[in-house]
């Protein structure tokens, strides 16, 4: 002992110490974890949920903590489902590039294969929304109608008559709808991301929602019908009232100046 | 001074003499009034060729007018109301809204387009300036007024005959009264129809989506639905003047967030219920945010706090969101407890 305590000074004795803790606490996590470990490779299921959790403690813990438990930067996600991670991931939400008043829509940064495995390690930590089978979410044969009604019953609110979005208090808004898939319309509805508050099958059954995609679909893609001609965002009488008066009133005056300009004399002066 | 028929070639000295004139006032008083500038002429006021091309020009524009609306009448019954056709840049638009909107438009602009051509080309442009005069009439003729006035006062007996003028003056005072009496007729007043909405203890809150009475366990926290009272069916004659006072937005807190005793006692197990009907000029407002628990409405802003017994918290409205007392009845479906205890939307004028 007193050869140790001689060298306690020594400069490189911080570091020995260091190594010796970190030798220690993986030593000890060794030790437990196989026991772990056993259980969950019996499935394939388990298996994504263990790459799951790797993803996660790369890509998100750092706002939503360890275990999912949630912190000052990020909401817990126990019992968000797996329909939520994989609306927020596949959309490019998150993982979120900054805070602020609402995480905007971008690239997605994993692929399909990571996000089914994040998505089970989240689904893992509590019950949820399940993410949704094509079955569920595919629009064809759907009541475009009643969907308009439940649409504008609903939706509209917050994403306009034809789900063009809007504004909402400081600085948050519903995006518009226009270029979603199925799928995500469909999680949205499910797990209600951010602000938007949730509709679940207890309140608004499958079929209804796969009304309002087919309803969103008749009335934002490409071939939809345009009575009117120019939609102009499709934001009603204000950005057409805009369009009025600087375009149509703006036309007049120039029509006005130009006539006024051309003098009709013979002689040009 | 008419120019219409002065020869070509007498022009250039006319002019000519109008300069020198305005030449000599300059050198005697700087300030002088220059007057109009000398009138020139327009091509067609010297070429009769050019004027009749004119003519016809501003012809043609009013003869298209006339073609244009032709064809907005045969559009109107050419095309059916539900034809979709694709037109560049416009995408797939109804042909009888393009037609009607097109034909419509070159009617009206050749129309403007032709009297415009003809005013600047054809009509007289001498400009001409009138002198001002006093409107006040002459002192002979105020004299002459003012006798007759007072001549006809005199020979009514105006001033002698009080009952006369007296029982005059009561009628001309009554006659509008009648006028006010007929105002009464402006419909019922709505008694207490304001203050009473459909709700009452013991009806069941039914989902607008499924049309079926809601259980606790369906309302989950951070979801939004939509109520009406049980029997009120859309179908219904009055459904749309009983919804527009019932409409019910039902959400869930958690009972912990929730900052209002009362509303924690009016809510169960943190499910509230609130009216959808903003208090400020009565839009329907539900742009719920379900992580700030804000309530917006789109008309004018004003924001609730549905946390804290839906109190204002921006914009121009004066009251808080009336919320509806709730519970659960003996087969497990979410009842009111009763009707809205203030009246739901605007304020108004007895509303105290």
């Amino acid at each position: 002992m007193k050869k140790l305590s001689a060298r306690r000074r020594h400069p490189l004795a911080a570091v020995v110490v260091l190594l010796l803790a970190l030798a220690a606490t993986g030593g000890l996590y060794a030790a437990f974890a196989p026991a772990d470990k056993a259980q969950a490779e019996e499935t394939a299921q388990s298996l994504a949920i263990d790459e799951g959790k790797k993803l996660y403690s790369v890509g998100c813990s750092s706002c939503h903590g360890t275990g999912g438990q949630g912190g000052s930067d990020g909401p817990s996600l126990v019992g968000v489902g797996s329909a939520a991670v994989d609306f927020q991931v596949s959309t490019g939400r998150m993982p979120a590039q900054q805070p602020g008043a609402q995480v905007p829509k971008k690239k997605a940064i994993y692929s399909q294969a990571e996000i089914d495995q994040l998505s089970a390690y989240i689904a893992s930590l509590g019950a949820g929304p399940v993410t949704p089978t094509e079955k569920q979410y595919n629009p064809e044969g759907a009541d475009i109608g009643k969907g308009g009604e439940l649409f504008r019953n609903n939706c509209a609110q917050c994403h306009n008559f034809t789900g063009q979005g809007g504004a909402l208090t400081h600085g948050k808004y519903a995006p518009n709808l226009a270029d979603v898939s199925p799928k995500h319309i469909y999680e949205a509805m499910q797990t209600g991301p951010q602000n938007m508050p949730s509709f679940p099958d207890t309140t608004m059954p499958e079929q209804q929602k796969r009304d309002i995609i087919g309803y969103l679909q008749s009335v934002n893609s490409e071939k939809a019908d345009n009575p009117g001609g120019l939609t102009l965002g499709g934001l009603g009488p204000v950005s057409e009232g805009l369009f009025a008066w600087i375009f149509g009133l703006g036309a007049l005056i120039g029509v006005a100046v130009w006539v006024a300009a051309r003098t009709a004399k013979a002689r040009k002066s | 001074m008419s120019t219409q028929d002065i020869p070509e070639e007498n022009l250039p000295s006319e002019q000519d003499a109008g300069h020198a004139a305005v030449a000599e006032a300059d050198a005697k008083d700087p300030f002088a009034d220059p007057g109009l500038p000398p009138h020139e002429h327009r091509i067609q006021d010297i070429d009769e060729r050019a004027a009749k091309r004119s003519e016809r020009t501003v012809a043609l524009l009013f003869t298209l007018s006339m073609v244009a609306t032709v064809a907005f009448i045969a559009s109107f019954v050419a095309f059916p109301v539900d034809k979709i056709v694709y037109i560049f840049p416009f995408g797939r638009i109804s042909a009888l809204n393009f037609s009607l909107g097109l034909t419509l438009g070159i009617a009206l602009f050749c129309i403007g387009a032709g009297a415009v051509h003809w005013a600047r080309t054809l009509m007289s442009d001498v400009e001409i300036a009138d002198e001002r005069h006093p409107i006040e009439a002459t002192p002979e003729v105020k004299a002459k007024v003012m006798d007759d006035f007072r001549q006809g006062a005199k020979e009514s007996g105006f001033g002698r005959r009080k009952l006369i003028r007296n029982t005059m003056f009561g009628a001309l005072t009554l006659v509008p009264l009648s006028g006010l009496v007929l105002l009464r007729d402006l419909g019922p007043l709505p008694e207490d129809k304001l203050r009473h909405t459909l709700w009452s203890k013991g009806k069941l809150l039914v989902n607008q989506n499924t049309n079926e009475p809601l259980r606790p366990s369906d309302v989950r926290v951070g979801s939004l639905t939509f109520c009406k009272p049980e029997g009120l069916e859309e179908h219904d004659h009055d459904f749309q003047t009983q919804i527009a006072k019932a409409a019910l937005m039902v959400v869930r807190i958690k009972p912990d967030d929730i900052k209002d005793k009362q509303q924690r006692e009016w809510a169960h197990e943190g499910i509230v219920a609130y009216s959808k009907i903003c208090t400020h000029v009565g839009c329907p407002i539900s742009l719920y945010e379900q992580q700030t628990h804000h309530v917006l409405c789109p008309c004018h802003q004003s924001t609730f706090d549905l946390s804290d017994g839906a109190r204002v918290i921006f914009g121009p409205a004066g009251h808080a969101l009336p919320q509806l007392r709730i519970g659960v009845n003996e087969e497990g479906y979410l009842e009111a407890l009763g009707d809205f205890e203030e009246p739901v939307g605007p304020a108004f004028w007895e509303r105290g």
